[in-house]
């Protein structure tokens, strides 16, 4: 079954008959990552009837925006006005055999989807203001506020970016826009191995070049490997913050100052994960940065294939092998793998998500109950309902 | 005035026993009992509010915090966690029939993992500790609220402090990667960790901001950050609140968003003034501190465009630092306002609420009235860049009935506040100050969801009650759900 409910009251009725039914739903944005998880037979509840804008003041720093609206119309919006989402939310479609453009504003959120920004300006649950959604329990709620800055009650909104529909169907969302900085400038490493690499973006990191955002992209047939170190600001400050690296990185190589259309489309393959979007099976790790060589160097004997983020702390891992052998290495290196793409019989036996600590699963598996006691959002998604253990 | 929980006669009755179990837990001076010892612990940073505890105990080990608690769960005795005491809501209030937990000796940096750009800390280590133990190597821990040189890293997470930078550098929520915890029922969970976005739940985005009411910290690791370059501040004297907030939103407009922007009104400015001298122009109706950081390219530009910009809406006055002095001297005047507010009267009554930027002169007109109407002085700074008011209400305690009014202005502010599409508190907390207020800005079923919350982390209810919640509703009843023709949907699932 698909509804598409276009009204608050519509989407508490359907839930709650969903409820009553004991029928399980998925809540969906254009479905762009409909293919990461376990296969599922859940009935569908398209959000794409929300749509538009219902406040927008660029000055206040703060949108509100329906959940359906695609992400490419409110990145345009904003971007007219000269402001960005600074976690830098991309598109899962291409990398997930699906088309660009599908991508909803309620659906990067609510799959805590954020790009190589995301390193130093914060993440989905780092913009979302406020939120007004639909609960398991067919119940309208208003969560956050729309301000910048409030602490009043449990901080909610935290909780509902990265939910992945499990707690509640978002309605309208209330997000920070920033300004989009005026000017960007991309220095270069070149030939860096994974350790030097990491080595090198911890120094600018460290540094009062205030990188935005560090990536690094191994070398291929035909291409060095490129360290990328993202400047960007008011353009008097990026040419001064620049001017430093290539002295603060003499030990690690010569840095220099990539052409702006080659950098920009460069941090769009870092974004997009475009270099890795041939790779049956797709893994996202997230770790502190000086973890990441030694995993590297166990998967390179294997033949893995990767690229580095966040200044080395997210690994995309391409590699087909064990995943029990991914998500222990991930662990052991103090941090966690999401299983992105893998082919169905994988993806119908491995969590999606990083198991937690059973403690920190039963604490989550209460909180979910306390939002959904009926189980209406428990479609099987993640492989971790009690009785599928 | 504020009701608190009615202490249960049954726990008071078995102080002495509770008084053992925790000495049999925590050995030696770690619990206090007599009577005069407990007064320092009365209340917190809203000293209208006092209430000795029943028992202080201080654990300095992550065993003994999870023995107290799994013991005091076990017997149906509720907890009220304790950092440094300087909550301005409230939130540390001790229960006639609590324990309160005071995590103080939890005072050591665990480690300073520089590669990683992070540190590892106890809950008792203060704010400005975090900075000074990092600074060797350039680095600092961002979110400063003023108290930092008093206020616990593990009372920031509660409250989710803020500070006068965090329009840039962003809230305590958004610097913790990690935690470790304590829940009522002595279970220890580890939150997030030295990486960033952990996996399922943001249960860490949860803890961060409750309060006290869902677990006890114990380990903190904070992301810290390169000190810039360079700090300058602008002192900029306006005719008018309106020309400064239009001020501000054409800065913001401009695309600048600035370390620190914050605006005092005339009688914030006269008492500061009067208190510290560092020449703050007496002829303005608004003055704005900006600073702007970064490297020395970065800030010669953006004074050099704030200065056009505060021309282009009539600024009167304009200073530019040019030394550290002098950025300091800018800012005495801003961080005395509290105590140059206090010698103008005997007491005043410190408020938190966020507006919308631009209905500031609307506010602070109604606001203006408001103080009329009850007949008590008010004076206004505010985080200009994030429309956090901090209206300072003047009253004397010793005059009978002034408490209450001071109190009922102060709620009458926090009212408009919510009317014009802001929120009751924008760093402070709710605490037991703006407790009976939550309904002014959530329904009932918002506050079920949240509530519900509570139930999943501590469903006894035991750990700092009748804060933040107006009403406190048993997790049973929460937890009901509608039963269609008596059938329970999904038997297999678990229900709480």
């Amino acid at each position: 079954m698909h509804h598409q409910p276009t009204s608050a009251d519509d989407l508490a009725a359907i839930i709650t008959d969903a409820a009553a039914r004991g029928a399980r739903c998925e809540i969906r944005g254009g479905g762009s990552k409909a293919g990461m998880g376990a296969p599922r037979d859940a009935e569908v509840i398209d959000m794409r009837g929300f749509t538009g804008v219902v406040d927008y003041d660029p000055p206040e720093l703060v949108l509100t925006v329906r959940a359906g609206t695609p992400l490419a119309e409110v990145q345009r919006l904003i971007a007219g006005e000269g402001q960005m989402l600074a976690f830098e939310p991309f598109d899962h479609g291409p990398l997930l055999g699906g088309e660009l453009g599908q991508a909803t504003i309620g659906g990067v959120v609510a799959a805590g989807v954020a790009g190589p920004q995301r390193l130093t300006m914060g993440g989905a649950r780092d913009h979302l203001l406020g939120v007004t959604a639909v609960s398991g329990r067919g119940e309208r709620f208003v969560a956050g506020a729309k301000v910048v800055k409030n602490v009043t009650g449990y901080d909610l909104p935290k909780l509902m970016a990265n939910n992945w529909g499990r707690l509640a169907a978002m309605t309208e969302l209330t997000l920070k826009v920033l300004p989009r900085p005026r000017a960007t400038s991309t220095m270069v490493l070149e030939g860096l191995d994974h350790i030097a690499a990491v080595r090198a973006m911890a120094c600018a990191m460290g540094s009062h070049a205030e990188i935005g955002a560090a990536a690094h992209l191994p070398g291929a047939e035909g291409r060095r490997a490129l360290t990328l170190l993202r400047v960007q600001g008011f353009a008097p400050s990026v040419t001064a913050r620049c001017a430093i690296l290539p002295d603060l990185l003499r030990d690690h190589g010569a840095a220099r100052l990539l052409p702006e259309e080659k950098a920009a489309a460069l941090w769009d393959a870092v974004r997009d994960v475009t270099p890795l979007a041939d790779a049956p099976t797709l893994w996202r790790i997230s770790l502190p940065p000086f973890s990441t060589p030694a995993l590297l160097d166990r998967f390179a004997l294997l033949g893995a294939r990767w690229l580095l983020d966040w200044a080395g702390g997210l690994v995309w891992l391409a590699h087909d092998g064990d995943a029990t052998e991914i998500r222990s290495a991930a662990a052991m290196a103090g941090g966690h793998a999401m299983l992105i793409r893998a082919p169905e019989p994988i993806r119908a036996a491995i969590p999606m998500q990083h198991p937690r600590q059973s403690g920190v699963a039963a604490l989550e598996a209460r909180v979910r109950r306390s939002f959904d006691p009926a189980g209406v959002f428990e479609t099987g998604r993640f492989l971790d309902m009690p009785h599928a253990d | 005035m504020l009701k608190m929980p009615a202490p249960d006669a049954l726990v008071l009755g078995r102080r002495e026993e509770i008084v053992a179990a925790l000495r049999a837990i925590v050995p030696g001076e770690g619990v206090i009992a007599q009577a005069a010892a407990l007064r320092p612990y009365e209340s917190d940073g809203l000293t209208a509010y006092r209430q000795p505890p029943m028992v202080v105990v201080l654990p300095e080990t992550v065993a003994q915090v999870s023995a107290i608690l799994s013991w005091c769960h076990a017997q149906g005795v509720k907890v009220v966690p304790r950092g440094a005491g300087t909550s301005l809501s409230g939130g540390a209030l001790p229960l006639a029939d609590a324990v309160l937990m005071g995590m103080g000796k939890f005072n050591r940096v665990v480690e300073v993992d520089y590669n990683n750009r992070l540190a590892i800390v106890q809950p008792g280590v203060t704010n400005l500790a975090i900075t000074r133990a990092v600074e060797e190597r350039g680095f600092y821990y961002a979110p400063d609220p003023s108290s930092q040189i008093a206020c616990t890293i593990g009372g920031n997470v509660a409250e989710n402090s803020g500070g006068v930078h965090c329009l840039k550098y962003g809230l305590t929520t958004n610097n913790v990667l990690g935690i470790e915890m304590v829940t009522m029922a002595g279970e220890v969970l580890r939150l997030g960790g030295r990486h960033l976005d952990p996996a399922g739940l943001d249960l860490l985005g949860v803890m961060v901001g409750s309060e006290g009411l869902l677990g006890i910290v114990t380990e903190v690791t904070v992301r810290i950050l390169p000190r810039s370059e360079t700090a300058r501040a602008m002192l900029v004297g306006f005719p008018s609140v309106e020309s400064a907030g239009q001020c501000v939103a054409d800065i913001i407009a401009e695309g600048i968003i600035p370390a620190g922007m914050e605006m005092m009104d005339r009688p914030a400015i006269h008492a500061a003034e009067a208190f510290v001298k560092v020449g703050y122009p007496l002829d303005v109706e608004a003055l704005l501190i900006v600073e702007l950081d970064g490297p020395a390219a970065e800030c010669d530009h953006l004074i050099e465009e704030i200065a056009r910009i505060s021309g282009l809406n009539g600024a009167m006055t304009s200073r530019i630092s040019t030394s550290e002095e002098e950025r300091a001297a800018f800012w005495a005047g801003r961080k005395a306002a509290f105590p140059a507010v206090g010698r103008l009267s005997p007491d005043y009554y410190c408020m938190d609420g966020t507006i919308p930027r631009r209905r500031l002169p609307e506010v602070l007109r109604r606001m203006a009235e408001l103080s009329e109407q009850h007949g008590l002085g008010v004076a206004n700074v505010f985080h200009a860049g994030d429309g956090n008011l901090h209206p300072l209400i003047l009253y004397d305690a010793n005059k009978p009935g002034e408490l209450e009014r001071a109190e009922e202005f102060g709620n009458d502010i926090l009212r408009l506040c919510v009317e014009v599409g802001g929120v009751l508190t924008g760093e402070h907390g709710v605490g037991v100050e703006k407790r009976d207020l939550m309904p002014e800005m959530f329904s009932q079923t918002d506050l079920d969801h949240q509530q519900r919350i509570k139930c999943a982390f501590d469903p006894e209810l035991l750990l700092n009650p009748g804060k933040v919640f107006p009403t406190l509703h048993r997790c049973a009843e929460l937890g009901r759900m509608h039963v269609h023709r008596g059938e329970v949907p999904f038997p297999e699932l678990p229900r709480f």
